[in-house]
């Protein structure tokens, strides 16, 4: 079986997604599982800015070859920044799904949501559970 | 291709060469003054367009439409239609689909002059055998699942689905109970939440149990006053009959709730069970799948939607009613229904699949009917036995109709589900629905219907036993399937992130 990368220093979303803070937000994409599992991204539907959004409500959409998935904000606040390259380019999901594939950067409401989340070691244990 | 590749395929007696065309578009093959009809001259004098039309009407170019002949038209078509494949052709195991054989009895009775000649704008008395087989048809829809009345409207399942969900929630908010959430199984088909998001629901997601059943506990979990309804596709994706059926309405039901049963499986209990026995509300048919009336490219389809008493008076108009001996004895279209959730359909719904229905449940009868859902569900056993040898099956036991089976025992060979599908083309076989159910990781889900024979079973199962054996000693071979057709593997991400959506004349060569 093929490995995913999950980097340490991420917060991770039962459903596929990862979170990373920088400074006063939170970066949001999905991981390299997820990508992995999806194939061939083909187009990733996202919030314009401004848009709240709840913590486990689904923020968007992404679609590959294979299936189409809700994409799950890890965090409640507004969108501050989207990454517009995805609707020209949502190959970069798949080539780089935790740098320029990344997709909305959220102002959270409270950060400390984001407190006793899964990091990568408990994530990985969540992926191999889901293959059995 | 060497001949070691072909052995498998020659051995199984499939697919053979044959003269396969190139066709061009119309467009690149039309020649100037090229015609496929000729007129008499002109024997009024000429009128001027612009004489006799407003100006904003004209145009002053002509469109640029091909312009062949009669013969090159039907070359054109006739030869792209060999393209295709169809259940005429060969084992069609769409899962899900239901692609079972179109017995040719209901065209010629889709063909009696009284039916295919007869106009949908027809007054009620000119059309009264038309207007006894929707009714009679209505009665044979309700007795086969249990419920009280049908409309046989909707075009299709998508839209007998959105009928049943614009009823449940014109029931609640008649008795002023307005609820804002449906409850949908992960193994449920997916148009389902579009139906109940359509209708302005918010989809409340149910996880199946580890066998693939969904459990009261989940449900009763979730359902709460603000719940209008559980949406439950019997049985299941994954083919399984949902056997807490009975207990998950009764836990709606003491919620509130109503319970929309999808008709998609419903092949598999013909005669055996009925949803409107389990405690379902309201139900479509595919009468397209289960009735063996065409399907896909050849429908159109046909959905008719079935409701308990309870939502009879939301049901879609018109109705046919039959109407009693001071009125002449006969039939008549019943627009009196003041809650009805209105119109869904032009004129009468797809008639003409209502007739081939018609035929398809009278030739069969009760008994027949039956054996269609037993013969169904052994078929689909006996493949799922047969390829459990090579293939991972991912929920143990007896399923229904359909068989969910997945890639993970290839994974070392580097083979995925969409490998094995291509190469099934070369077997002359149309592949299974694959990535579906999406709670299966590289689901391959055959529906063989109780169309096939032991034989036919047998050549299938040979052919994907054969490819099994064809990832472990070559999967390069499987990569590029298929071979054997007009165009090999297409490339599948590009067409979705760059479709090129319309001829252009730079764009011919």
């Amino acid at each position: 079986m093929a490995e995913y990368d999950l980097p340490d220093n991420l917060i991770y979303n039962e459903t596929d997604e990862w979170a990373r803070v920088e400074g006063k937000r939170v970066l949001v994409g999905v991981t390299d599982y997820a990508q992995q599992q999806l194939g061939d991204v083909v187009f990733v539907e996202l919030p314009d800015p401004g848009t709240s959004v709840e913590k486990g409500d689904p923020f968007g959409v992404i679609e590959s070859v294979k299936a189409v998935s809700d994409l799950y904000a890890p965090v409640s606040g507004e969108v501050v920044d989207v990454n517009r390259d995805l609707a020209d380019h949502p190959e970069q999901v798949n080539e780089d799904c935790y740098g320029d594939g990344w997709m909305i950067a959220i102002a959270p409401g409270d950060a400390s949501e984001l407190e006793g989340r899964m990091d990568s070691a408990a994530y990985a244990k969540h992926c191999e559970e889901r293959k059995e | 291709m060497s001949n070691s590749q072909r052995t498998g395929i020659e051995a199984l007696g499939h697919a053979t060469r044959g003269l396969a065309w190139e066709e061009p578009l119309l467009f690149e093959r039309s020649r100037p003054g090229a015609v496929g009809y000729s007129q008499d001259p002109l024997d009024v004098p000429a009128v001027e367009a612009s004489d006799v039309l407003p100006a904003d009407w004209l145009r002053d170019d002509i469109p640029e439409l091909p312009e062949l002949s009669e013969v090159e038209v039907v070359r054109h078509f006739t030869r792209i239609s060999t393209w295709n494949y169809a259940v005429d052709l060969g084992l069609y195991p769409l899962g899900s689909c239901t692609m079972k054989y179109n017995p040719k009895l209901n065209e010629q009775v889709a063909r009696l002059p009284g039916f295919a000649a007869s106009h949908p704008m027809q007054p009620a008395a000119l059309s009264q055998g038309m207007l006894e087989l929707m009714a009679r048809l209505e009665t044979f829809l309700a007795e086969i699942s249990g419920m009280d009345r049908v409309s046989l409207q909707p075009a299709a399942g998508a839209q007998g689905e959105l009928a049943g969900i614009m009823m449940i929630r014109a029931y609640h908010e008649h008795r002023g109970d307005r609820r804002s959430q449906v409850l949908i199984p992960d193994s449920a088909h997916g148009t389902n939440p579009a139906s109940a998001a359509l209708n302005g629901y918010e989809c409340v997601p149910v996880p199946t149990g580890p066998d693939g059943m969904l459990h009261p506990e989940a449900v009763a979990e979730r359902m709460t006053p603000e719940v209008a309804g559980l949406m439950i596709t019997n049985p299941n994706t994954l083919g399984l009959f949902e056997q807490h059926i009975a207990r998950l309405c009764e836990i709606v039901h003491a919620g509130g709730g109503l319970i929309y049963c999808d008709g998609a499986n419903l092949n598999a209990m013909l005669g055996v069970t009925r949803p409107g026995d389990q405690g379902v509300d309201v139900m479509h048919f595919n009468l397209h799948k289960t009735f063996s009336t065409p399907h896909g490219g050849g429908g159109p389809g046909s959905g008719p939607v079935g409701v308990k008493n309870i939502l009879a008076p939301f049901l879609p108009t018109p109705l046919v009613r039959k109407t009693g001996e001071d009125e002449g004895a006969g039939y008549r279209l019943d627009y009196e229904l003041p809650l009805s959730i209105g119109r869904l359909h032009g004129n009468l719904g797809n008639v003409a699949m209502l007739v081939r229905a018609f035929a398809y449940i009278r030739s069969l009868g009760p008994d027949g009917l039956r054996r269609c859902a037993e013969m169904a569900v052994l078929n689909a056993n006996y493949l799922k036995t047969r390829l459990a040898k090579s293939f991972h099956v991912p929920y143990e036991g007896r399923v229904m109709h359909e068989c969910v089976l997945s890639d993970q025992g290839l994974e070392d060979t580097g083979v995925t589900t969409l490998d094995v599908a291509k190469r099934l083309i070369d077997y002359g076989y149309h592949p299974p629905t694959i990535y579906f159910p999406l709670v299966v990781h590289g689901a391959l889900m055959i529906e063989p219907t109780e169309s096939e024979s032991l034989e036919g079973l047998d050549r299938f199962a040979e052919a994907l036993l054969a490819i099994a054996r064809e990832a472990r000693e070559d999967p390069a071979l499987l990569h590029g399937a298929p071979h054997y057709t007009p165009r090999s593997r297409l490339d599948e991400t590009r067409a979705a992130r760059r479709p090129v959506l319309r001829w252009q004349p730079d764009s011919s060569s």
